[in-house]
């Protein structure tokens, strides 16, 4: 017969204290964020469920994200190299890594709307540090976005455009794309899931973002006095980090510093909101 | 020592979306007992008003009372999902919650992958949570069934799982809906035992139940709760006695 006498509890010997007049809320909030960040073992196997069962009974799976991805480059590319009158060959590349990492962003604030919302069922059963629905809703997006990567390498390798050594700096690009991403599962998770109408708008706003940031055409297309306000698009500015790096030998130091700014903005508007509302977001969902 | 304290604790569920101002003002009209406005002029349902007890180790308490009397939220806020509006809250003890059983469940994935899922959801490494898996898939009796995703179960089976996979702990502090005293006849028996084994392990029981024969036979002490107040304190022949019960 067997019995529980080997498994404990979560906290053995914890002590829950919890007084409205005092409610610590600072505390609270760093505690679930560092509790979070330790049990992200959680955050991970649920974000490989969530691809899982996004992609039941499919053969290609994530893949058809690859394919259609591939396609998209493809038509894009000849259609507007001939349009922006530039060859295929110095074309591609930009095309190819600037669609890839707008589609990421694009899926990230898109699912961030759901990051709290749908864990619902979760949320009003445990008492799990919130931090562990935000880092799934990150971690399930990158996973999937991750299987763009071939198509990176192949466009490279068919125009042999090869980037420099500078790339590596494309990894504190994508460094902040995932401060960014976090931040904004947990700000939007939370505000969605007060007021439902956010998700809509915030549809809208991407798409509207999509032709406005220099995604499909190059900044220098703009007039050089135009091409200055860019920094002040923060999608262009992080987008710019990842993307400068790999096809066009490095993002200038005003990108960086914008998107630097940025990110710290987010972040700091994700922490404040999330340590006044935290103890809110089990009403809300 | 586990305990839980508990002074002036105030639940209250706003509801967000309700619209239209004439609904507002019709639903506000209808009920002026528990639905009120706030100072942001929201409506909430005081689930919970001025709750104050303490509860020492060794007891065994029964939450009873009407549907919607506050039970299930009073469960829920001593696990530490509700955090109260108003009032203080202390529950010292490792804390075990046996309230919805399908908890962080997930139908596409096999038992197996939920019973490891659970395992990490408490906090224990994979390795653990494997282990877990063992135990807990001997315990249902679920067989190969174990491999299966849990969407293709039937109702009994699900019900075998969910027990198995939230009994497997060792609580100080032991929070269970009455929710769990239900299920078949034959898996019962079995799963009597266990509760039976759990019940007595743990210092501090808080049982929701609306059968008084369980409240009888396994509680010290009787809470009932009436519209989110309580009603009465005492001991089990001084509540289930009173005139007030008959």
């Amino acid at each position: 017969m067997p019995d529980g006498s080997a498994i404990s509890g979560p906290q053995p010997g914890a002590l829950y204290v919890f007084d409205a007049s005092r409610p610590r809320r600072i505390a609270a909030a760093l505690g679930d964020i560092a509790t979070g960040l330790r049990r992200v073992r959680l955050s991970v196997a649920l974000a490989s469920l969530d691809i899982r069962n996004r992609y039941r009974g499919s053969v290609l799976g994530p893949f058809w994200l690859t394919l259609s991805t591939a396609a998209m480059v493809g038509g894009l590319g000849l259609l507007y190299s001939s349009l922006f009158k530039m060859s295929l060959a110095e074309y591609l590349p930009f095309i190819a890594v600037s669609l890839i990492v707008w589609n990421t962003i694009n899926a990230i604030v898109t699912d961030a709307c759901t990051s709290l919302t749908s864990a619902e069922g979760i949320i009003r059963q445990l008492p799990l540090p919130y931090t562990v629905h935000v880092l799934r809703c990150v971690w399930r997006n990158a996973v999937i976005a991750a299987h763009n990567l071939p198509i990176i390498l192949a466009v490279f390798l068919a125009t042999g455009a090869w980037p420099g050594w500078e790339a590596w700096q494309a990894l504190p690009g994508l460094a902040l794309l995932g401060i960014n991403a976090c931040a904004l599962a947990l700000f939007l998770g939370m505000l969605c899931a007060r007021f439902r109408d956010i998700p809509p708008i915030v549809g809208s706003v991407m798409q509207l973002a999509f032709f406005l940031s220099p995604v499909i055409w190059k900044p220098e297309l703009l007039e050089p006095s135009r091409a200055a306000w860019l920094p002040l698009n923060p999608f262009y500015a992080v987008m710019e980090t990842v993307r400068g790096p790999l096809v066009e030998g490095g993002a200038s130091a005003t990108v960086w510093v914008a998107a630097v700014v940025y990110t710290a903005a987010m972040a700091g508007i994700a922490l404040a909101f999330f340590i006044r509302f935290r103890g809110r977001i089990a009403f809300w969902v | 020592m586990p305990h839980i304290h508990a002074e002036a604790v105030t639940i209250e569920f706003p509801l967000y979306h309700l619209g239209a101002r004439s609904l507002k003002k019709r639903i506000l009209a209808n009920s002026p007992l528990r639905l009120r406005q706030d100072e942001a002029s929201r409506i909430v349902v005081s689930a919970l008003r001025d709750l104050s007890f303490r509860i020492q180790p060794g007891e065994r308490v029964a939450l009873i009372g009407h549907n919607g009397a506050g039970k299930t939220t009073l469960l829920r806020t001593l696990a530490g999902v509700y955090e109260p509006v108003a009032g203080r809250l202390e529950v010292a003890g490792s804390i075990g919650a046996l309230i919805d059983p399908s908890a962080g469940m997930d139908p596409n994935a096999t038992g197996r992958e939920n019973i490891v899922l659970r395992g990490l959801f408490r906090g224990l490494s994979e390795a653990e949570s494997s282990t877990l898996a063992e135990e807990v898939g001997e315990f249902s009796g679920l067989a190969e069934f174990l491999d299966v995703p849990v969407r293709t179960y039937s109702a009994g089976m699900a019900v075998r799982l969910s027990f198995a996979m939230a009994t497997v702990m060792d609580p100080e502090v032991l929070l269970m809906d009455e929710w769990f005293l239900a299920g078949d006849a034959e898996f019962m028996q079995r799963a009597r035992a266990k509760l039976e084994a759990l019940v007595s392990k743990a210092e501090i029981l808080v049982l929701a139940s609306h059968d008084m024969s369980i409240v009888r036979e396994w509680c010290t002490r009787v809470i009932r709760l009436d519209s989110g107040r309580i009603a009465q304190d005492g001991t089990v022949d001084e509540v289930l006695g009173a005139p007030a019960a008959a």
